[in-house]
């Protein structure tokens, strides 16, 4: 076993020449090292040359690069000739991502590990020490570059011509606000245009007022909610089920009769109490709290539930915010049904649709 | 003409003097292949994160070459079936293709889903071992600051990253963010106008989100990371104390070859874990959500892990809005607490920890030794409020999937996530520096009475008591106590080398087994014969 341990040099020890043949290349390399500051204080082989340990561990890392270089050509293999077109069921496609990732993860693992043992095992251990030199600079090298630089403001004159500082920063000020302008300039966007942020779709274009209708564009008639029920509408216009209207999305819901008693009960005594037409309702599902979509109604409570961050509104009750994170009930959508029979909002929101902000009256 | 002889041995180190010759390398290179790292496991954990990020750019590259950052609305007619025939923005079609339709992209889509996850869960593991063994202290604090923020723009990374397949699940996400955007003070509603280039969702998000995500947060991430481990070579690495290790010096490897040599191997695991994960594993399955819908979610719609603390501070807020009575009124959202203020406050505490921790100790030297938790109580105690203070406010960002699973009532767990906010931290913080306390005597018995034997002795008058192994030889007095010196105690038998490892061999014993000794002290029976050629007690033969 060739251990090798090196004393600590006494400092201001005098450099190796290093062009002496008779020094070996680790003698070489230690001096290099001392040069930096580095005594290695211990090498110590791992494995014997030519032991049956070495003979083994060679072993042990090539079998896991030849099955790195086995996994990869798997990987190829399956990325060409497996067929990985989606088709509906249970197909061979199915098994196209898990062999690619399990080729491919098996490949990197046998190189990553073969790298590792090698390294590990069968390379030298060692222990060195370096100096760390992490103290401050000396005194008088703090005192040279401070000296200087303020040399450098005394050549610049900076101090005996004021103005010309005064005047660069004057000059540079509006450059600086010139780089902001164009990226300010070009994104900002009013939220008050066209009073966007507090009308939604269902308001009356032409004095015509608007149809509540289905996802498919359909509109609805009192009798396609049964009791009990509810249905998502939108308005019925052009863009109107889509995202271009992402604050239109309205539940419409037919209470049971005694639900519909109190919630008109309720209407009144917000002064809505026209909002509804008969048994039914029609709240805004875009949630007060985060502008998630509020969709889970249940029938027994009439409460209403956002998945998000479980907001609860009591329908019967004006849509109050009865649980969770919202402050503010849903607004109400009032609605009536038109000469045809189809359900119509009278106008639109009379309260701000979505999440709150700073300057919702 | 004479043809001059051709050395091909000589060309490497002809070709070395030439580069020599004009860029002086010689000296600076030998400065390198010589600095010393000091080993310890717990420092792989940040190179955990550096070599997801690496995975993040290789195959986040491959994506963008897929990817169409557009909301224009298509019909989708790719091969995924269900979805033929389905309205949907540009970007939602391409993540699809990507999985369907592109060979090989859907394990490029999900190794990079996966590796931003451990990106992220990486750089927590490691933040927090560097705050838990003081590697924050001087002269570190900068980096600490920097990878504070590098956590920060890694969720911001993340997030963008998430709201680009514009499906159902991201969507709401987007929205959510809008929302939180509006509820700032003042300007929320300009912010989020100006961002969103309209009303939610404009028509111009996604390819905003797109060039943040593959140019700007990953530029700074980048420069971060250069920043982060240029300082960490400047200032060298911390170590663990322990024989010949002082604040002064590094004890360690010569980072060539052996220690880089790790490393490589290192990376190729990680990554090799990685596709693993990818190729296994199913990570946000896009087409299960359907596109962007703004009527449309689901239960059980959660975050990627990282964000999940603040949706779980946003579903324990309480509803506390505040309005302020001047002309029409103005409001200031619950919202805006949880999802605004909260964030700030984490990182100012965590940027100014450092300094913080220093002006209460009075501590303003270099620290280049680290400390064992448990030997600084208060820290570790801290430590611990705010990782539970993390955890309460994750499992709340999941309570909905918790009362269903377990069938609690959902309002039970807003309460007490509500409750547990504010009682598990100092709970966390009292359990913790008593443990710590524990450990600290539990270290100082041993140094002055030695090690449990597990040999119990009676006693002539009919006590029991256990025989000790002292640790080291007795004094005149009979007393062998030792200093502790901030490092592991050796706390069993084993661990002195009393007894060798009993088995060698993994399926089955390579030789046979050792002699138990007859008893404490006395040599083994039938000594190995190698054991006293060992150099350093791990060699094979």
């Amino acid at each position: 076993m060739s251990t090798q341990t090196e004393q600590h040099a006494p400092q201001g020890r005098e450099p190796l020449d290093v062009h002496d043949p008779r020094l070996s290349r680790f003698d070489i390399v230690t001096e290099g090292a001392r040069r930096d500051d580095i005594e290695i204080v211990h090498y110590e082989e791992q494995v014997v040359p030519g032991s049956k340990a070495e003979r083994r561990l060679t072993r042990t890392v090539a079998a896991m690069f030849l099955l790195t270089g086995l996994a990869a050509t798997a990987f190829l293999v399956v990325y060409i000739w497996w067929p990985w077109e989606y088709e509906p069921g249970r197909g061979g496609d199915k098994w196209y991502t898990p062999l690619l990732g399990l080729t491919l993860g098996v490949a990197l693992l046998g190189v990553g590990f073969g790298i590792l043992t090698w390294g590990k095992k069968l390379l030298p251990k060692e222990v060195s020490i370096q100096d760390r030199h992490d103290g401050p600079g000396s005194s008088e090298d703090r005192k040279i570059t401070g000296e200087t630089m303020l040399y450098l403001a005394d050549e610049m004159g900076v101090r005996r011509r004021p103005l010309l500082g005064v005047s660069l920063v004057a000059g540079l000020l509006p450059v600086g606000a010139v780089a902001a302008a164009p990226l300010i300039g070009g994104l900002i966007s009013n939220p008050h245009k066209n009073n966007q942020m507090f009308t939604t779709g269902f308001a009356p274009a032409e004095g015509k007022k608007i149809r509540l209708v289905r996802e498919d564009g359909r509109p609805i008639r009192p009798a396609d909610v049964s009791a009990g029920g509810q249905l998502t509408v939108f308005p019925g216009i052009e863009h109107g089920v889509s995202n271009k209207h992402a604050d239109s999305p309205t539940l419409l819901i037919h209470l049971r009769e005694t639900d519909a008693e109190k919630s008109r009960q309720a209407n009144s005594r917000v002064g809505h109490g026209d909002y509804m037409w008969g048994n039914y309702a029609a709240y805004s599902k875009i949630c007060t709290h985060a502008g998630c979509p509020a969709s889970l109604y249940e029938q027994q409570t009439n409460r209403l539930l956002c998945p998000c961050h479980q907001s609860q509104f009591l329908i019967t009750d004006n849509a109050r915010p009865v649980f969770g994170p919202a402050s503010r009930r849903l607004p109400q959508l009032p609605i009536e049904v038109d000469e045809e029979g189809f359900f119509v909002a009278k106008s639109d929101y009379t309260e701000t649709v979505g999440p709150d902000f700073w300057e919702r009256p | 003409m004479k043809r001059r002889k051709f050395d091909v041995a000589a060309v490497p180190g002809k070709a070395a003097g030439g580069v020599d010759d004009r860029f002086q390398v010689a000296t600076p290179l030998r400065k390198l292949l010589n600095k010393v790292f000091p080993d310890h496991w717990s420092f792989l954990l940040g190179e955990i994160a550096l070599f997801s990020f690496v995975v993040l750019l290789l195959t986040g590259v491959f994506l963008t070459f897929f990817y169409e950052p557009a909301m224009t609305e298509v019909v989708y007619n790719g091969s995924y079936a269900p979805l033929r025939g389905t309205p949907m923005s540009a970007a939602y079609a391409s993540s699809l293709d990507i999985s369907f339709d592109v060979r090989g992209g859907l394990i490029m889509r999900q190794m990079h889903h996966w590796s931003a996850l451990l990106f992220m869960a990486a750089i927590v593991v490691h933040m927090m071992r560097i705050f838990f063994t003081g590697a924050f202290r001087k002269p570190r604090e900068t980096n600490w600051i920097i990878g504070s923020l590098l956590f920060w723009v890694g969720f911001l990374a993340g997030f963008s990253g998430y709201s680009l397949p514009d499906d159902g699940l991201s969507g709401t996400g987007l929205r959510i963010a809008s929302g939180i955007m509006l509820s700032i003070p003042v300007i929320g509603s300009w912010v989020t106008s100006s961002i969103f280039g309209g009303e939610f969702p404009g028509e111009i998000i996604i390819s905003r989100f797109f060039i943040a995500h593959v140019l700007l947060i990953p530029g700074l991430l980048v420069a971060l990371i250069s920043a982060h481990l240029g300082l960490v070579f400047k200032q060298k690495h911390t170590q663990w104390p322990g024989p010949g290790r002082t604040n002064e010096n590094v004890v360690g490897e010569r980072m060539f070859p052996r220690y880089a040599l790790k490393q490589g191997g290192f990376f190729m695991v990680v990554f090799g874990v990685i596709a693993l994960m990818g190729g296994l594993f199913q990570i946000n399955p896009i087409w299960y959500f359907g596109p962007y819908e703004a009527w449309v979610v689901s239960a059980a719609s959660q975050p990627d892990w990282y964000v999940m603390f603040l949706d779980g501070s946003t579903r324990l807020m309480p509803a506390w809005e505040i309005n302020i009575p001047i002309g029409n009124g103005y409001v200031i959202p619950p919202l805006f607490w949880p999802t605004v203020v909260l964030p700030g406050i984490l990182v100012g505490l965590s940027t100014l920890y450092p300094f913080v921790e220093a002006r209460q100790l009075k501590d303003y030297r270099h620290h280049n030794l680290l400390q064992r938790p448990r030997d600084v109580p208060a820290r570790t105690a801290v430590g611990a409020m705010a990782v539970a203070f993390y955890i309460v406010l994750t499992l709340s960002g999941a309570n909905d999937v918790i009362a269903d699973k377990f069938h609690i009532s959902l309002n039970a767990m807003t309460w007490a996530g509500r409750i547990g906010l504010l009682i598990v931290p100092p709970l966390a913080y009292y359990v913790t520096y008593r443990i710590c306390l524990g450990l600290q005597q539990h270290d100082r018995e041993v140094l002055a009475h030695g090690v449990e034997t597990g040999i119990i002795r009676r006693l002539p008058d009919g006590r029991f008591e256990e025989v000790h192994q002292p640790l080291s030889a007795a004094d005149g007095h009979g007393h062998a106590e030792l200093d502790y010196v901030g490092w592991v105690v050796p706390k069993k038998m084993n661990r002195l080398g009393a007894l060798g490892p009993a088995i060698r061999g993994f399926f089955y014993p390579i030789e046979k087994p050792v002699e138990a000794p007859v008893s404490p002290g006395h040599p083994p029976v039938e000594p190995r014969p190698e054991r006293a050629e060992i150099g350093s007690g791990e060699s094979r033969r």
